[in-house]
Formats: C-alpha cells, structure tokens, sequence
C-alpha cells in the first residue's frame, strides 16, 4: 500500500515539476494522471515492468479507495466557501441564480452534443 | 477545578487533531446518511458536511485557518485523488477509446457553455464588472479556476466560493435532470457532469455509475485545460 501511495505521489510529484517547469497552464496532477495511465500500459506490454506497486492489484486497489472516498475531499474547501458566505450576501439572489441556470444549460448543452455527435459518428462507421 | 474543560478545550481546539477527526466523523455520518437515502440527490455528504462543520465552527468561534490546520491532511490528498484517476480509466479504456470522438465534440460546445453562459447571464443580471471576471472559470476545479481568476485580476475567493457552489449545484442537478429527460448513455451523462461541475460532480457521478465517474474524470480534467486557454478569450469578446 505505501508502494502504491509512493508511486501515485511520484507521478503527481513529475507532473508538478514538468508543470511548473515550462510554465504550462494545466494542474500538475492531470498530468500526473497521464504519467500512471501510461504506466499501466505500459506494464501490460512489457511483463519486466510488472514490479512493486504495478504487479497484482497494487496501485489499482490504492486508487480505487481513494476515489471510493472523493467526496471527502471536497469538504475543507467547502467549510471555507461557507464561511465566506457574507461575499454571495454582498452580491445578492443574482449570484446564485446565474451559477443554477448556467449549470444546467451546461449539462444540457453537454449531454446532447454528446449524444447526437455518437449518433452521428457511429452511422457514419457502419456502412 | 472548574477552568479545567476550558483549558483542555483551549488545548484541543488549537490542534490538528480535532479539527481532522471533525471533519471525518461529520462526513462519516453525512455519507451514511447518503447511503441510507439510497444516495438521493439532496443527500449530498459534502453539501451536509460543510454547512455541518461550518455551523460547528461558528458556534465554537473557530478560525478558518485553525480549521484547516487539521483538515489541510484530507484537502492535500486531491491531487493524490487526481493522479488516481487514471485507474478507471485504464480499467474502461476500451469504452473510451470508442467515445473519443463525440467526447472531443462534447468537451468544445460545454467549455464554451461554461464559460459563455455564465458571463453573459452575470452582465444580463447586473453584477459588477470584477463579480463577472471572478465567476468565468467556476466550472472548473478549484486550483485552476483561482490561478485564472488571478490572471485576471479578479477575487480568488469569490471565484472559490463560485466553484465549489458549481459544483454542489451540478451535484444536486445532474440526476433529476438527466431521469427527466430520459438520458440513459452513462458515458453522456458523467462526461456533462464532469464538464459542469468538475470534481464535487465527479464524485457524484461515481456514486451512481463507474462509467459515469470515467467520462465525468475525464471531462473534468480536459475541461481544466480548455478552460484556462478559453477564459481569456472569452472574457476578451464578450465583455466591452
């Protein structure tokens, strides 16, 4: 388990390092993620590299169980919105309003491109 | 004798301790309750726990940063939490091979919902100029939103507290929505709550369905790419 741990640190740690490195705009971890989604491809086609962390179901069970509990860590950052709640007061009903409609024109708008666009792209491949 | 509890209260109150099994033990019982709703929708455990906790440390006159001191362990494993994204998603990697088309389509035409809808509709209801610029980036995560925010020179914070309120909403929404409207294809389904209301979206997509917690991680994460290089753009032509 602390391999597992170690290994999913040292990808956030090398995504973080390129990040800031180049002075991308992207999260540290997102490329983090890429870096271990590389990993375990990369093990299945190379057997030498199913070691430590990447043999069995290592980092897979460690990752499952952090993302079984992802709502967790959500709740520090929302402790704090709470107590800033004096800033949406300030800026009245509108606030609130504005962030209701637009997430839900942004679920809409998202969901049916989706759907049409794999419609679409599906009849397009069966002759 | 009597200043005793007060002094020992003074001690725990300033330590890690407390406020880190604080926040476990309220979202212990706000996602067992969860469970016990059959994970309703209003039931959210990170909607009940930060008011919970909030209420808590206001009754307790507690600073935030004295808070955070304890719960700094819990918030730091986001990152963590990020990186382990990519076991789902070698887990599904052949369901997401054969979306990645209508994902990319997908992930334009909502970034650019984001983004657009809420800068307009924030000019349509009057908010100040520095309130709109703080809102652009609220549907992605938190981290990225605050660094464009301060690109612009908005307030981080309103930004914060415009992202974390996406988020619950998006959570909150996302499941009567999508029942109402019929929508079974669970890859849509994550993929717009993911774009919508990134990680708090995410986690409530993987309550309901795995495959829905892929789409919904991996929209969340292009979203914050596209997002960072689509505010500037869209804060430039938009607003005059």
């Amino acid at each position: 388990m602390i391999a597992s741990l170690s290994l999913i640190l040292l990808c956030q740690l090398a995504g973080e390092a390129f990040v800031r490195g180049l002075g991308l705009p992207v999260p540290g971890p997102v490329i983090g993620l890429m870096l271990l989604l590389f990993l375990l491809l990369l093990r299945d086609r190379f057997a030498v590299l199913a070691r430590g962390p990447l043999q069995g179901d290592g980092v897979e069970s460690v990752s499952r169980g952090l993302l079984a509990n992802l709502s967790l860590l959500f709740v520090p950052a929302g402790v704090g919105v709470v107590q800033k709640l004096d800033l949406i007061v300030d800026h009245g009903i509108a606030f609130l309003g504005v962030l209701v409609i637009s997430v839900l024109i942004t679920l809409l708008v998202t969901v049916a491109t989706f759907l049409v666009a794999s419609r679409l792209l599906t009849r397009e491949s069966e002759p | 004798m009597s200043s005793e509890p007060f002094s020992l209260w003074v001690y725990l109150s300033q330590s890690p301790l407390l406020w880190l099994s604080v926040t476990l033990l309220v979202y212990a019982f706000a996602d067992a309750f969860s469970l016990w709703t059959h994970r309703h929708p209003f039931a959210n455990p990170v909607l009940h726990s930060m008011w919970i906790i909030g209420v808590f440390l206001k009754l307790t006159d507690t600073s935030y940063t004295t808070y955070f001191s304890g719960a700094q362990f819990v918030h730091f494993l986001l990152g963590p939490a990020t990186v382990a994204l990519a076991v789902p998603l070698y887990e599904n990697r052949k369901v997401v091979a054969s979306a990645i088309l209508p994902m990319l389509v997908a992930l334009a035409a909502g970034s650019v919902t984001a983004v657009g809808s809420v800068v307009l509709l924030a000019e349509a209801f009057g908010l100040p100029r520095e309130v709109v610029l703080a809102m652009a980036p609220k549907s992605v995560t938190a981290g990225v939103a605050m660094g464009i925010s301060e690109s612009l020179h908005a307030d981080p914070s309103l930004t914060a507290v415009a992202v974390i309120l996406t988020g619950i909403l998006g959570a909150i929404t996302v499941t009567p929505l999508m029942n109402r409207m019929g929508i079974k294809d669970f890859r849509a389904r994550g993929f717009a709550v993911g774009i919508a209301a990134h990680g708090i979206g995410t986690a409530r997509a993987f309550q309901v369905d795995a495959v829905a917690g892929v789409f919904a991680g991996i929209a969340m994460s292009l979203n914050a790419l596209v997002t960072s290089l689509l505010v500037p753009l869209a804060v430039t032509f938009l607003l005059r």
